[in-house]
């Protein structure tokens, strides 16, 4: 698929944390019919508070309470209704983790769980970090995992998920993060884009570490004549293994990158995937290592676990030699 | 409660009902060998009273959209509702011994799964989880301006798990006058009482405090309950009030003696002898009036 990307740095930070609302808002005027549940985390200045504010009788505010939200999400789509659900990344993950098996994924219900603030992006140390929902999601069946790369997919996503039957979950990370995109392009949940070509290695991630990714390419290509593909692996699940095995064939060598533990996220799906498939290429996962984040400005925390495109160039560096 | 016109013929013929049920309840956990007969026949009274009089249900249209819907919160006790079913005419007690937990044909298990039984409205089985689900689905039906009211039963061990708390907050902030839960207190859970396991008294003022109208009745008698069940306010989908919550004081095992009140009696199968006399003591505990 060819789609045209950016780099540029200087444009304005796009919000996929913002995109949903503005989505969602678009769509309840265009007359789509949808219901909405938050926490008590939805700014009235917000996009999603423009949603609040002018279609009231379609939105539910749960408080502080992310198990009953998600339940309550369930009980909303099972008497008809298809159900979008912002809740903060981290307790929808670690809080609400048995309602989204049980409620969501096992009742089959058209729920929509947006995890805002997802990775590291909340700031405010571990308490606020979803490192561990990746690894959470993948083990339950019957639940597809959508991570936006930037505000337009986020809009794309949220769109696409009116066709789409059964339970969703979308990831949302960072709260600025620059455009990967330029311009239109058809997204299909499932299929992986190729936003960088590259012959030497492939980077798989997703959300924003894509950018970070393709910035970390264009180092690598500068500075070391390395030639990186990078890869868009928007769904993390199902995820697509045709893409992956095309990668491995085409570029021998493999690397993740995720705003996640390295155990049980994109990394491990990846490796767990392509050792079944006889892949003897060299691997590297990249993202936060087996320890609670240290504590400081998200910035600081990403270059000091090398997961900005300084880090991850120097990693596959590493990895390469 | 104001309306004492309670047909008493309608009484007489659900208290027979309520003894078939707990016959039927009773072979039907020999035959499958497991069950959590203690809880299964605290409820029948509830059950029966909901599902032959006072929801609206069509057993030959499960799907109808205008039915009242029941979420069975104490999902491990889908036995009583899988019984109620088959004798409303769904399918034979052979069919449910057939399909019980038998991998690819199953449609029943020890929790109950609403894509495989079409009569069950939520999958469930993890405790705490009926309430949520209930207080959703009535803020839906008031959404889509329906009728239909939500009804949930949970247990009162239950009650220890903390998102029964969050969705009674839920469920009195929006007023959700079409829901109505109903705790079956029979005292007693897993390992012992209640009261010695995790208090959840004073109950009532408990959840007075939460917002919600209070009724207490003996779940065991069958006057009682359709006396309660018979006064609910309408469940017009945009009539605010606080919700309803039926404190039900029930026996854990009512209607067998040697089973009445026992913790032992709480999960697991039941032996030919056992069968026979519990059968003797539910025909002895039928009510003649």
């Amino acid at each position: 698929m060819a789609v045209k990307t950016t780099f540029n740095f200087d444009q304005m930070l796009s919000s996929a944390r913002e995109a949903y609302g503005e989505e969602l808002f678009r769509m309840a005027e265009e007359g789509i019919d949808f219901v909405f549940t938050y926490t008590d985390n939805v700014a009235p200045s917000s996009s999603a508070g423009k949603l609040l504010q002018k279609y009231p009788e379609r939105c539910f505010n749960f408080g502080i309470a992310e198990p009953n939200q998600v339940g309550a999400a369930a009980g909303l789509a099972l008497s008809g209704l298809t159900v979008f659900s912002q809740v903060f990344g981290p307790f929808l993950s670690l809080r609400a983790a048995d309602q989204i098996h049980t409620d969501i994924a096992y009742n089959d219900v058209n729920v929509r769980l947006i995890g805002t603030h997802s990775g590291l992006t909340a700031a405010g140390g571990p308490t606020h970090n979803t490192i561990a929902d990746l690894a959470l999601y993948r083990a339950i069946p019957n639940l597809t995992v959508c991570v936006p790369a930037d505000a337009d997919q986020c809009c794309k996503i949220i769109r696409k998920s009116m066709e789409f039957k059964g339970p969703m979950i979308i990831r949302i990370d960072r709260g600025g993060s620059p455009n990967v995109y330029e311009g239109d392009y058809e997204y299909q949940i499932g299929k992986a884009i190729e936003t960088l070509p590259g012959t030497d290695l492939s980077i798989i991630s997703a959300g924003s570490s894509v950018y970070w990714s393709m910035m970390a390419a264009k180092i690598l290509k500068d500075k070391h004549g390395i030639s990186a593909r990078v890869i868009d692996m928007h769904t993390v699940k199902p995820m697509d293994t045709e893409m992956l095995l095309k990668c491995a064939n085409e570029t021998g060598n493999i690397v993740t990158v995720e705003e996640h533990s390295i155990n049980g996220g994109i990394g491990g799906a990846v490796a767990e995937y392509l050792l079944e498939a006889g892949f003897n290429g060299k691997f590297k996962r990249i993202g936060l290592p087996d320890e609670f984040a240290l504590l400081g400005d998200p910035d600081e925390v990403y270059k000091y676990y090398k997961m900005d495109p300084q880090g991850i160039a120097d990693q596959v560096v590493a990895l390469l030699k | 409660m104001h309306n004492y016109n309670i047909d008493l013929e309608m009484v007489k013929e659900l208290e027979d009902k309520c003894v078939k049920i707990r016959k039927d309840l009773l072979n039907f956990i020999y035959r499958i060998g497991m069950g959590h007969l203690g809880g299964e026949l605290s409820i029948v009274e509830m059950c029966v009273a909901l599902y032959y009089k006072y929801m609206n249900y069509d057993i030959k249209n499960p799907g109808w959209e205008e039915r009242d819907r029941l979420v069975l919160s104490k999902a491990h006790c889908s036995e009583t509702l899988y019984t109620i079913f088959s004798d409303m005419g769904a399918y034979t007690m052979d069919y449910m011994v057939e399909h019980f937990e038998t991998l690819e044909t199953a449609v029943f298990g020890m929790h109950s799964n609403r894509l495989y039984c079409p009569y069950i409205e939520v999958s469930a089985g993890s405790l705490g989880h009926g309430l949520p689900i209930a207080v959703g689905l009535a803020l839906g039906a008031r959404k889509q301006k329906k009728n239909w009211r939500t009804f949930v039963i949970t247990g009162d061990g239950e009650l220890n798990e903390g998102t029964n708390w969050e969705a009674l907050m839920a469920g009195s902030h929006y007023e959700l006058g079409n829901l109505v839960c109903i705790c079956d207190k029979n005292q007693v859970s897993m390992t012992g009482f209640t009261r010695d396991v995790m208090n959840i008294d004073p109950l009532g003022e408990r959840i007075k405090a939460f917002g919600w109208d209070v009724y207490e009745v003996n779940g065991n008698n069958m006057y009682e309950v359709c006396e309660v069940l018979q006064n609910l306010p309408p469940a017009e989908p945009e009539y605010r009030r606080k919700p309803i919550f039926i404190i039900a004081n029930t026996v854990k095992g009512q209607g067998v003696d040697f089973m009445e009140g026992d913790y032992k009696w709480h999960g697991g199968g039941i032996a030919k002898e056992e069968l026979d006399l519990a059968l003797i003591s539910v025909e002895k505990s039928r009510r003649v009036r």
